[in-house]
């Protein structure tokens, strides 16, 4: 099936349609360009792997909408709360910009995925994701969020949902600010004597 | 394009500057023996190159392995495919070759795991019925793993298990919470549990002033930076340029050792990646120490009018006897570790607990056996790596366990209450690999490829090696203690069951890292192309000391046994040169 028919498929009419079309046609810009860290401790980098962390970095991938519903998105499976900030906050979306130029098999997953959630809410919603409203926003992401409770129709969405929050997770919770959140404690020179007594004693582990 | 050749003849040169390279260099330098070594990668030294303690997002890619299959920080340079340099396979076969291109090769990023072979792991044929027995017995070479264990340093516990040979330990380091769990179920299950043995200095080495003891970062994959694990690079190369009697060459690609009309080996040509120009460089001996594989491939590739099926092969067996370890094994996640309480964990970067073989074959399906390597614990959250993050699996297990408040909810989610879940979540996997024995079998092997060359134009590796039905039921009685051991610790097993159609988990052949035997040692020349010592029958002052050089593996990891025949070999080529017999 092309794209063509699953947008008849789906109902939507010739003037919707071809404004999507139009939208599909948005050149990637350079606002949308990531503000990842230079490449410039290559302390023991093999010279292959500078020269395509460079071009990696000068690429973009993600048009300006696409950016700003990732942004959204991620900040919705991670918000901030009272123990750590959100998504955006550890430049999430710069890492999934990344990721999916150095791992290129997420690019159609993504980009479609996110295709077929502004096609679903411009169905219902007659907007995309991001101008819906919360409300809205909600409805649709409880019916891909949830991939054992999800109804067959819904399937492409919970693939994409869970690629976006797999991504989300990873590029929060190896940030900064995610390391800290966890409560990881490693990484720092030191002496490993084992596990405290007093954990060891919880569980029942002392004589083990 | 013209040849460059030397006008030197060294006394040694070797090819290769991992465990087996490194060693034999180790040795004839420091017994006054002016060596030269060729390394086809880069040089490559842990002090100053190592990724030691960068945090994930100091990687693009936060610790993702795009460039390096086993994330942005590990040591090797190479993986399990290299641009340019492909290798093939025949009848389906799918082994899977990985390849360290940099001085210490492998060693730079393995898993430090140094376990001794037993008694029996020696005479295999005598004690198990199958495979070949060693020319050598455990008597011979224990002298050589204690000299060995003194010089580089290795931890773990005296337990006088007869075919799991003590050594010369360091302390060993304590467990991580989530590995006492599975010792507690193991051991419950009548599994005996003991201290892991790796080459990690967790106290000073006695007479060793250029490195320093452990700081327990958990990353020796990465290299270390005070030299605190062994690595060739580290621990053997570099000291031996030191002495002044090892002249190193690095991105020389060995095309073929050189023959003369005796017969006998006088040098070596390769390519230099550096100028892509021919070089000859002329040697009295050759040690070959380029990999197991490598070094079947530079024999085989090496033809003349007086060894026209390759160097060392008259008896037809080089590249043959191709075995790997068996792999397999489970991880789960321990409902009861939800929300621990955090503390520094990282630990050593090798095993701090593992299961020797424990039963009795004459009861089971398949011959010789497997061990446990036990994992778990707070690890530094990273994408890529060993182990990856457990965190991905969240949004799959959430909706099986209760919730702070006790109540259930679907699996899945997002916002407040998912980004609490990963919290919670987080430090809670465990498990183990198994890695066990496969028996070395003359069907299994690798050839040169007719038709297919590398860039060098160097005519590449073929592949043929295909499980058989031991190994297959050892996969299975695999499955089944994992299976058994995370119901024990009461875990939530991360992996499915497989069937017999996916050989119930087994892993593809070379993925346990650990291919040994196509350059195999034994008395009749016949069958075997090295003799005891490592020497070449065809060739006398032909020397190999790499994982090629083993008869039958065993389920122990073959790195310390690697460094102790090149150690053996290497006393010999002193002891021979003295007597002026080569």
């Amino acid at each position: 099936m092309n794209r063509r028919e699953s947008l008849k498929a789906i109902g939507i009419g010739t003037l919707s349609a071809s404004a999507l079309m139009a939208s599909c046609k948005i050149k990637p810009t350079e606002d949308s360009s990531t503000n990842n860290e230079s490449v410039k401790d290559t302390t023991g980098r093999q010279a292959f792997e500078i020269v395509r962390d460079k071009a990696l970095l000068k690429e973009t991938f993600f048009n300006s909408h696409e950016m700003a519903t990732i942004t959204l998105l991620a900040d919705i499976i991670i918000p901030k709360d009272s123990h750590s900030g959100s998504a955006s906050d550890a430049k999430v979306p710069d890492f999934i910009e990344f990721i999916v130029k150095d791992e290129p098999e997420h690019q159609l997953p993504m980009r479609g995925g996110l295709r077929w959630l502004d096609v679903q809410c411009l169905n219902h919603y007659n907007n995309d994701f991001k101008d819906c409203t919360t409300q809205q926003q909600t409805a649709i992401l409880d019916e891909i969020a949830y991939p054992f409770k999800a109804s067959p129709a819904m399937q492409p969405g919970v693939a994409f949902f869970n690629k976006m929050r797999e991504l989300t997770a990873i590029g929060f919770f190896t940030s900064k600010i995610g390391i800290q959140d966890l409560g990881y404690m490693g990484n720092s020179p030191g002496k490993w004597e084992g596990v405290p007594e007093d954990v060891l004693k919880k569980y029942g582990l002392e004589n083990v | 394009m013209q040849i460059k050749k030397s006008s030197s003849v060294y006394d040694v040169v070797i090819i290769g500057s991992g465990a087996g390279g490194g060693m034999s260099g180790y040795v004839l330098a420091n017994a006054g023996i002016k060596v030269l070594m060729l390394e086809a990668g880069p040089f490559f030294d842990p002090a100053k190159d190592s990724l030691q303690l960068k945090w994930p997002y100091e990687s693009l890619r936060r610790g993702g392995n795009a460039t390096r299959p086993m994330g942005d920080f590990d040591a090797a340079y190479g993986g399990w495919e290299i641009e340019g340099e492909p290798y093939t396979q025949k009848d389906g076969s799918e082994f899977q070759w990985f390849r360290a291109k940099m001085l210490g090769g492998r060693t730079n990023h393995w898993g430090r795991i140094s376990l001794r072979m037993g008694p029996k792991d020696f005479k295999c044929k005598t004690a198990y019925g199958v495979g070949d027995d060693w020319p050598i017995t455990y008597d011979e070479i224990k002298p050589y793993y204690d000299k060995v264990d003194r010089l580089l340093g290795v931890y773990g516990s005296m337990e006088g298990m007869e075919n799991d040979p003590d050594g010369i330990f360091l302390p060993p380091p304590k467990p991580r919470l989530n590995e006492l769990f599975v010792k507690k179920a193991a051991t419950g299950l009548g599994i005996k549990v003991i201290a892991g043995r790796g080459s990690i200095l967790t106290a000073p080495l006695p007479g060793n002033n250029d490195r320093k003891a452990c700081f327990y970062c958990a990353q020796c994959n990465r290299g270390c930076k005070i030299y605190g694990d062994f690595s060739s690079s580290s621990c053997l190369v570099i000291p031996a340029l030191k002495t002044g009697n090892l002249t190193l060459i690095t991105n020389a690609v060995v095309r073929e050792i050189l023959t003369g009309a005796d017969g006998l080996a006088n040098g070596v040509s390769y390519i230099s990646k550096d100028d892509m120009q021919e070089y000859q460089v002329m040697a009295k001996t050759v040690i070959l120490a380029a990999s197991t594989c490598e070094s079947a491939r530079i024999l085989l590739n090496s033809k003349s009018a007086m060894h026209p099926n390759g160097l060392a092969n008259s008896s037809n067996v080089v590249g043959k006897y191709l075995h790997d370890s068996t792999q397999g094994g489970a991880a789960a996640i321990l409902p009861q570790l939800m929300d621990r309480k955090r503390f520094n964990e990282d630990g050593v970067g090798s095993l701090h607990l593992y299961a020797p073989w424990w039963l009795d074959n004459k009861k089971l399906d398949f011959p010789r056996g497997y061990h446990l390597e036990i994992f778990g614990g707070m690890m530094m959250p990273g994408y890529g790596g060993y182990f990856g993050f457990e965190g991905v699996t969240v949004p799959y297990l959430n909706g099986y366990l209760p919730g702070p408040d006790g109540k259930m909810k679907p699996g899945g989610g997002y916002g407040a209450s998912l980004k609490n879940d990963y919290r919670r979540f987080y430090g809670t996997m465990a498990g183990f690999g198994c890695h066990g024995t496969s028996t070395a079998r003359e069907d299994n092997y690798c050839e040169i490829d007719p038709t297919v060359v590398d860039k060098y134009g160097i005519p590449v590796l073929r592949f043929r090696y295909k499980w058989n039905t031991d190994e297959i039921n050892q996969a299975k009685h695999m499955q089944e203690t994992s299976q058994a051991v995370l119901k024990e610790m009461g875990g939530i097993s991360l992996m499915q069951p497989k069937g017999p159609e996916s050989n119930y988990g087994l892993d593809k052949p070379g993925k346990g890292i650990h291919e040994v035997g196509t350059v195999r040692m034994g008395d009749d020349q016949k069958r075997s192309p090295l003799n005891r010592w490592g020497q070449a029958h065809d060739c006398k002052n032909l020397f190999v000391t790499d994982g090629s050089v083993f008869v039958q593996q065993s389920e122990k990891n073959p790195t310390w046994t690697i460094l102790a025949l090149a150690m053996r070999t290497a006393e010999y080529l002193v002891d021979q040169r003295k007597k002026q017999n080569v």
